[in-house]
């Protein structure tokens, strides 16, 4: 049912593999409530991490993820490796190739290096964020969150609100929920808004109190900090006050609106930690899910042979 | 070609004489606990507890458990095959946990059943009741309860379909010839 053997990105999923990463993620969600929380589908496969960004939860979901797949996890450490010898990341792919990996979990700040190297590996390729591109394993957790809460997902109107332009969660995001038929819409300062949006098949508002009302779900992003530099906003402070998300706000929304936030939060920039805290927010739920989304990806792919 | 091997009827009172069975060989049903494996052995796992309740009284509890996870064949297999719900409504430790499916083969889900199972925990005895018997063990594995023992070929399929899934009980013999 699944095609490729690697996920590069939502874009290249039918909505029937979507769906059916999501009704595998179940069957492995049950496995994260037992005593014993490790399974022996990926006995003897070999999964290695090399990340060219900063990543601790990603990371960490996809290591445990793996174990209790049964399958070995090494991260592959690009800040001590051969990397800052000066070693192309094709090489570094072939030599964890050849050291018997897999899989590789690759993210980097350019887009578009996992599809470069699925077209150079035999292993599976999975893409944990590239540049602004894609993040399609933090997209089918969001999904498998919310279908978990909405039963279906066609005709949900959710609001996504934050840095759309630097977002590869809400880009992901955004091919996912379209496919699957919901009503997307991005809230964001016009600074923070990618130029292409008019294709995406979205209602862009700059607005957030027009955006969210009767929204079935609320998507915050983080606000990258790191990426603020160029004179996108004014200041924090004024972000909060027009695009933070408060309680008084979330009022306008469907009242079982649920809260999402792909995590690591700023609280008081994004969300108000009232919000973050509150019985409408789904955020820890969306990292359990993580785990069993990853644990589905990892399982489905061993399966695609060419 | 395709025969119909057993009815409704023939269906009800192989089920009727297991749970007999059961409440015989295990003195009662007090430290009982049904698990079906997915997905044939589900909804004759319900049946078989609500026939076991009917003749002792009292209630018995059912689980589902998948599988696919313990497969033996996942490496050779052409797709991943779907994992379903494993769903254990209470801890098995020192429980006698009846396996149920609907057809007996090569002994091989079952023996992946065993460890699945055994993840949640240790059972004090784990017996196996099955409604059809149709031989070609690949493995040590027997049946403590068995509707029916059906003598086939190995080619051929055995399909156990009951009412509650689609519309009418019946178990189909169907061969090649």
């Amino acid at each position: 049912m699944i095609k490729s053997k690697h996920l590069l990105g939502i874009k290249d999923l039918t909505s029937e593999e979507i769906y059916h990463i999501l009704d595998t993620a179940a069957g492995f969600r049950d496995v994260l409530h037992r005593d014993i929380k490790k399974v022996p589908p990926l006995r003897g496969k070999t999964v290695v991490s090399l990340f060219f960004e900063p990543s601790t939860r990603t990371k960490t979901s996809f290591a445990l993820a793996a174990k209790r797949l049964s399958a070995d996890f090494v991260n592959f450490s690009v800040s001590t490796s051969s990397v800052l010898k000066g070693e192309t990341i094709k090489d570094t792919a072939l030599t964890i190739q050849s050291l018997g990996a897999d899989f590789v979990v690759i993210r980097h700040s350019a887009a578009g290096v996992p599809h470069f190297l699925s077209n150079i590996l035999e292993m599976s390729v999975i893409n944990a964020g590239d540049g602004a591109n894609e993040h399609p394993t933090q997209a089918l957790l969001d999904l498998f969150t919310i279908k978990t809460h909405k039963k279906n997902i066609k005709d949900l109107t959710v609001a996504i609100i934050g840095d759309i332009a630097h977002s590869r969660v809400a880009k992901s995001n955004i091919y996912a929920l379209t496919k699957l038929g919901a009503n997307v819409r991005l809230i964001c300062p016009p600074t923070l808004m990618p130029a292409e949006v008019g294709k995406l098949g979205v209602e862009v508002f700059h607005s957030i109190d027009a955006g969210i009302k009767k929204a079935d779900v609320i998507m915050t992003l983080r606000l990258q900090l790191e990426r603020q530099s160029k004179g996108f906003l004014p200041s924090l402070e004024e972000y909060f006050k027009l695009y933070g998300l408060t309680s008084e706000r979330l009022k306008l929304a469907k009242s079982n609106a649920i809260v999402m936030h792909p995590g690591p939060m700023n609280r008081g920039v994004e969300i108000e930690s009232a919000v973050a805290d509150g019985p409408q927010s789904v955020i820890l739920e969306q990292v359990t899910n993580g785990l069993a989304v990853r644990m589905a990806v990892l399982y489905l792919l061993a399966g695609v042979r060419k | 070609m395709s025969k119909e091997i057993l009815d409704s009827d023939d269906i009800n009172r192989a089920i009727r004489r297991m749970a007999h069975e059961i409440i015989e060989k295990n003195k009662g049903v007090s430290n009982l606990c049904l698990v079906g494996i997915q997905k044939g052995g589900v909804t004759l796992a319900e049946r078989l507890a609500s026939q076991i309740e009917a003749i002792e009284g009292g209630k018995i509890r059912v689980g589902k458990l998948d599988i696919t996870l313990y497969r033996d064949d996942l490496n050779t297999k052409v797709e991943q095959p779907v994992v379903k719900r494993t769903e254990i409504p209470c801890t098995i430790d020192d429980k006698t946990v009846i396996l149920v499916d609907d057809v007996l083969f090569t002994g091989r889900s079952i023996r992946a059943a065993m460890d699945a199972l055994i993840d949640f925990g240790r059972p004090a005895y784990i017996q196996l009741a099955v409604l059809i018997d149709r031989g070609h063990r690949e493995l040590p594995i027997r049946a403590d309860y068995a509707g029916k023992n059906i003598p086939t070929s190995f080619k051929d399929r055995v399909e156990v379909t009951l009412k509650e899934d689609t519309d009418k009980d019946k178990v189909v013999l169907i061969s090649d010839k």
